[in-house]
């Protein structure tokens, strides 16, 4: 009985917050349906003429559906670049061992602790001097390698037995063949997991894509979000319409990776 | 011994010298074997060198000179080091930073460990509500940020209009100098606890059953069960976490910019706030250099430290 008890009173608390964690969402949702939200002073769950107007408005007064569409690409180009750059280095670092090899991972492991706002001022210099302002190559290039990757999906590749390429080799097949037909399709969920981050990662980033776009119609959501706010400060339906359309490809993504992305946490090595 | 050695040496020698020069195909695929390494490093190694290890020693050499961004550079020495070192908004960004970090951390590490360990029971449900408390994480900050702006609005917001409703008059959070950085640290622990969560919860799987048995079985409660046993079979995940949220901590810049922008009247300006603002509000591109080599430099020796403690509380098995 007491256990009973108790067990009610965790699922209570545990829903409690699970409340507060999702009703900001909730009220982003109602307000975007709400034209002319944020003016009451008493704050109300319940639209009380809901209309898609907000994102109507969304994609007439902005270039709102390209500027969607600039936050996908680079965040798709950066995922595809990252995976083929991360798992090619992977492969050397967990089977082809050679004089030096260690040093250069630990170089390869150094880089993570580089914090990107160092990096700023040097980076945006250089990104000047090849004349890559305002353009994608700028905002994508920086990001097509990442240790991270490397170390990810080198533990991946660490956990498979080395017999099976060994057996591939005595059959006569290269580190090319054995890389893509015995390697890749056994570390899938690690690709997935990485694929999942980065796309993630590209999809939120600010700091550097507000740095180096300058037109509107090049903005990456964030960046577009960040410059609505500034600009529609007492129209919070427009503003949160916005913030949905940026959260809904992110919760689809989530929906559908939910199982990598704990495992990919998990499985790290680093527990 | 000592023939032993200097015998098997030989021999090895004998055989290396033997395959370079004599033998054409061990040579060729050697080459093969080496050209192979370098076309799988090279599309990593090149963008890591041209995009981060080359930039870093670029930075290096900027903060040692004036330099306005368009202009010509000039070489001032340790001059930039000289005058952030003597300047109180220095100062003021690593303690605003430093004060982030303490309010938030035992917050979120708390809450995360909470939601970890209560979710790692039978409860039902409990998928669903992990991916509900994970949500924040994959949320864009600029997101997270005019929402809790709002929510934190005092006038507007709905938590002073819960506060009003059981008599408290509400504080002016993110407008109000002294509430600023605690509505910061508030957005933040909201948003990353699901990721400490998820962190945790492995760590916490990880554990043996057995050892809770035969704690049962001696008699220990659950407070001396969680304090016996999980807290020190959990202390690589929370290590991890500590490194993690130490370095980001340091780095705290997205919620800054979005939420207040380093104000009201300067009273949340972080240390990567100020950078910012030094190369794009001054054009002091020699001065933010030399003030990211500082944090770089911070961030560096307390990752050491860390890694130098964990051996008095970290357990491996």
């Amino acid at each position: 009985m007491r256990k009973r008890l108790a067990n009610a009173a965790l699922l209570a608390v545990l829903v409690a917050g699970a409340a507060a964690m999702v009703f900001p969402f909730v009220w982003a949702l109602v307000t975007s349906i709400s034209p002319g939200a944020g003016l009451s002073a008493t704050p109300s769950l319940v639209p009380e003429n809901p209309s898609a107007s907000a994102y109507q408005a969304l994609f007439d007064r902005l270039p709102f559906g390209r500027v969607v569409l600039n936050s996908l690409l680079l965040a798709l180009a950066t995922a595809a670049a990252q995976l083929a750059t991360a798992s090619l280095a992977a492969y050397v670092f967990s089977r082809m061992p050679f004089k030096g090899r260690g040093v250069i991972f630990s170089v390869y492991l150094a880089t993570m602790m580089i914090p990107m706002q160092v990096l700023v001022v040097p980076l945006f210099v250089e990104m000047k001097s090849l004349g890559l302002i305002d353009t994608y190559l700028g905002v994508f290039l920086p990001g097509i390698a990442s240790a991270f990757g490397v170390f990810l999906l080198r533990q991946a590749m660490n956990s498979i037995p080395f017999d099976l390429d060994q057996a591939a080799t005595i059959d006569g097949a290269g580190h090319f063949r054995i890389f893509v037909q015995i390697i890749l399709p056994l570390i899938r969920p690690a690709l997935a997991t990485l694929a999942v981050f980065t796309f993630l990662n590209s999809w939120n980033s600010f700091l550097w894509p507000l740095i180096i776009l300058r037109t509107p119609a090049l903005k990456t959501l964030p960046v577009a979000l960040a410059a609505l706010q500034g600009q529609y400060t007492t129209q919070w339906d427009i503003v949160m319409a916005g913030s949905v359309v940026s959260i809904l490809p992110m919760l689809a993504l989530y929906v559908f990776a939910q199982k990598y992305i704990v495992q990919g946490v998990a499985g790290t090595g680093f527990k | 011994m000592t023939s032993i050695l200097a015998r098997k040496d030989r021999s090895a020698e004998r055989k290396a010298t033997e395959a370079l020069p004599r033998n054409p195909t061990r040579r060729t695929r050697r080459l093969r074997y080496a050209a192979t390494v370098a076309l799988f490093l090279l599309p990593s190694a090149i963008p890591l060198m041209a995009f981060t290890v080359g930039p870093m020693i670029a930075a290096l050499w900027i903060s040692l000179t004036r330099w306005n961004l368009i202009g010509s550079m000039k070489w001032v020495g340790l001059e930039n080091y000289q005058q952030l070192l003597a300047d109180p908004a220095t100062r003021n960004a690593f303690l605003h930073t430093l004060y982030y970090i303490v309010g938030y951390l035992p917050l979120a590490y708390a809450a995360g460990l909470a939601a970890a360990l209560a979710l790692n029971t039978k409860v039902p449900g409990r998928s669903l509500l992990r991916g509900i408390y994970f949500l924040p994480v994959v949320t864009s900050w600029i997101v997270v940020a005019l929402v809790w702006r709002w929510l934190l609005n005092p006038d507007t917001g709905l938590i002073n209009w819960l506060l009003h409703l059981i008599g408290i008059q509400g504080p002016g959070w993110w407008t109000d100098p002294v509430w600023s950085l605690p509505s910061i640290i508030l957005a933040s622990v909201w948003k990353d606890l699901g990721f400490i969560m998820v962190i945790l919860l492995a760590g916490l799987q990880a554990i043996p059953e057995e050892l809770y048995e035969a704690a049962r079985v001696d008699g220990a409660g659950p407070w001396r069960r969680l304090f016996s046993i999980t807290l020190p079979m959990l202390s690589p995940s929370s290590f991890f976490v500590l490194v993690l949220s130490l370095i980001n901590g340091f780095q705290v810049f997205d919620q800054v910019y979005a939420m207040t922008g380093g104000g009201p009247n300067n009273s949340s300006q972080v240390v990567v706030q100020q950078i910012y603002d030094l190369t794009f509000r001054f054009g002091q591109a020699g001065m933010a250099s030399a003030l990211s080599w500082m944090l770089f430099a911070v961030i560096l020796v307390i990752t050491l430290i860390q890694v130098r403690l964990q051996k008095r509380w970290v357990n491996y098995a």
